[in-house]
């Protein structure tokens, strides 16, 4: 081994401990920003590492790549909007999976000749779990943009037909483990996994996204955990393993947060067929506020707090929410914040979207904390949100989301919520805590209405 | 493969997934959209694969081509993912800052 290569592999190491200090680091808010410089550095180290130590010889597409990847990338880190945040992730997570698939498809063009069994079967795994990952991420990404509906997409024969293509799958990367040099095979498994990616996603609902986003980051994490091994390349390992986890991690919490197995998530078809049988549980009348009443209601509460859901980040509402706060605490009343896991559609989403509109992080408080709040709240502001704070979750065993843990909003003295119109939720489900007596419903954009709201409250 | 290769390859796999466990189920709720913006940009390391296909002895033109490729992706996911994250971290402050009236 030569000099320079000596100095690559310790580049290797160093970046591999600064990845794993800097997600140590995440522990904290406090914390977390200095641990993402060292992973930057990291990151920088293992790059010019790799630039010394691997013989290159053609720069030319080395800088290009690098020159557009680095515009492209800033201009997205500068411009999106931090309730895109979602789609941008889901973007991302398909730009990392691609790059993965690329150098696997460079690797069997090159190399497939030295790769041993082992490192075949990785290659399959990696050209798999890239190329599906690279299609369903794009689909969840149009998704949550909006470009392609969010409802469940989906047709009779469908996990048949799943199945089908998974077998179809399964059976070029047996035969392309055992005759490597059979490209047709090679580049049918790249194409049938891609198609499989869009399979996968097309049939989830958008409020199942959040275990969608966690699976896919796991998937993009472990296609780079497999081109490691491929390559013999062990911070490709390390930093691929830690990706792969996370997105594990988090797509367990994410099932648990709905009370739903991952079977269930991707097989489930959430929200399609369900309108029917379950809205018999509700009836009564929802009882409509006026915004002044609602205004001195909270102008006169002790304690107030809000529960946010994916339509305060539609509604971009977080700033007029934050301000209808300050004035609210001005006036002495305490304000929380009710976060459930999958409010929003990805893990924490609203956490960052309320710290965006320059909320203190400790006066947001998780579902376990913030539960035995409720019954001494005078006033819950439920804005956008419905399943999660769906009381049929805990009361009703028919319903199909029960046993799925909810913000307990009902147990407060009284509710408003906050809603565009008299519809159902994304999952198409009657929620009960609407026709309650303690509930009043304000309907209209939750942006103006807070605004309107913040406006009243000052002439109280 | 060599099998020892092989062998320690597995060890830090098994490690990496042992301490990744340990180390992000300690990462609170409240921070998991930047956890999974930072280890998407983290896992595009893919990216010095990328650099050696793009660019290393012994590959072909076409290998050049899609290497070029595969180092646009993974770089906008680095910068992109790093950037954003530092960006969302920026947000997150323990308790009212008197710069708050500023940004209205």
């Amino acid at each position: 081994m030569s000099l320079t290569s000596y100095f690559m592999e310790a580049t290797y190491l160093i970046a591999s401990i600064l990845f794993i200090l800097s997600l140590k680091m995440m522990s904290h808010p406090d914390t977390a920003r200095r641990g993402m410089f060292l992973a930057e550095g990291g990151m920088l180290a293992a790059i010019i590492g790799t630039l010394i130590g691997a013989h290159i010889v053609t720069w030319t597409w080395i800088l290009a790549g690098l020159t557009i990847g680095s515009i492209v990338g800033a201009w997205m880190a500068v411009t999106v909007p931090m309730t895109a945040m979602p789609q941008r992730t889901a973007l991302s997570h398909a730009f990392g999976a691609l790059a993965a698939a690329l150098v696997g498809i460079g690797e069997f063009m090159v190399n497939i000749g030295d790769l041993g069994p082992v490192k075949r079967g990785a290659l399959g795994f990696e050209i798999i779990l890239g190329a599906l990952t690279t299609t369903g991420s794009l689909i969840a990404a149009g998704k949550l943009q909006g470009i392609i509906q969010g409802k469940p997409i989906q047709f009779r024969g469908q996990n048949i037909l799943n199945l089908a293509v998974l077998a179809a799958l399964a059976g070029c990367f047996f035969y392309f483990w055992f005759h490597p040099e059979a490209s047709a095979v090679f580049y049918s498994m790249l194409g049938i996994a891609f198609l499989f990616g869009v399979m996968l996603v097309i049939p989830i609902g958008s409020a199942d996204m959040p275990v969608v986003m966690s699976l896919l980051n796991s998937y993009a994490g472990l296609a780079a955990a497999a081109t490691g091994f491929v390559l013999g390349n062990n911070v490709l390992i390390i930093a691929g393993t830690l990706d792969g986890f996370s997105g594990f991690i988090l797509s367990v919490l994410m099932c648990k947060a709905m009370n739903r197995s991952i079977t269930n998530v991707l097989f489930g078809g959430f929200g399609a067929a369900v309108a029917g049988p379950t809205a018999a549980t509700a009836g009564g009348v929802m009882r409509e506020i006026s915004i002044d009443d609602a205004a001195m209601q909270l102008a006169f509460a002790n304690r107030v707090i809000f529960v946010p859901g994916y339509g305060l980040a539609t509604a971009q509402a977080q700033h007029a929410v934050r301000e209808l706060a300050e004035l609210l605490e001005d006036r002495g009343v305490t304000v929380k914040y009710a976060i459930h896991p999958v409010a929003g559609r990805m893990p924490g989403h609203m956490n960052v979207l309320l710290a965006e509109a320059n909320v203190p992080y400790s006066a947001l408080y998780e579902m376990e904390q913030v539960n035995p709040d409720f019954p001494s709240t005078d006033v819950a502001v439920v804005i956008g949100a419905n399943d999660v704070v769906n009381p049929d979750a805990r009361d009703n065993p028919k319903s199909i989301i029960a046993g799925m843990p909810i913000l307990e909003v009902d147990r407060a003295k009284s509710v408003i919520v906050l809603k565009r119109g008299q519809g159902r939720g994304f999952s198409g489900l009657e929620n009960p805590l609407f026709f309650k007596p303690c509930t009043s419903m304000l309907y209209g954009d939750a942006k103006t209405s807070l605004s309107h709201l913040a406006q009243a409250v000052q002439r109280v | 493969m060599n099998p020892a290769v092989l062998i320690a390859s597995v060890y830090v796999f098994a490690l990496a997934a042992f301490l990744g466990y340990q180390v992000i189920s300690r990462v609170p709720p409240l921070l998991h959209t930047p956890l999974m913006s930072a280890t998407n940009a983290i896992s595009g390391i893919s990216l010095i694969g990328s650099l050696v296909l793009a660019g290393a002895k012994g590959y072909p033109l076409p290998a050049h081509i899609l290497g070029c490729v595969a180092v646009t992706t993974a770089t906008i996911n680095v910068v992109g993912g790093f950037g954003i994250t530092d960006r969302m971290l920026k947000m997150f402050r323990s308790r009212t800052a008197p710069a708050k009236k500023e940004e209205k």
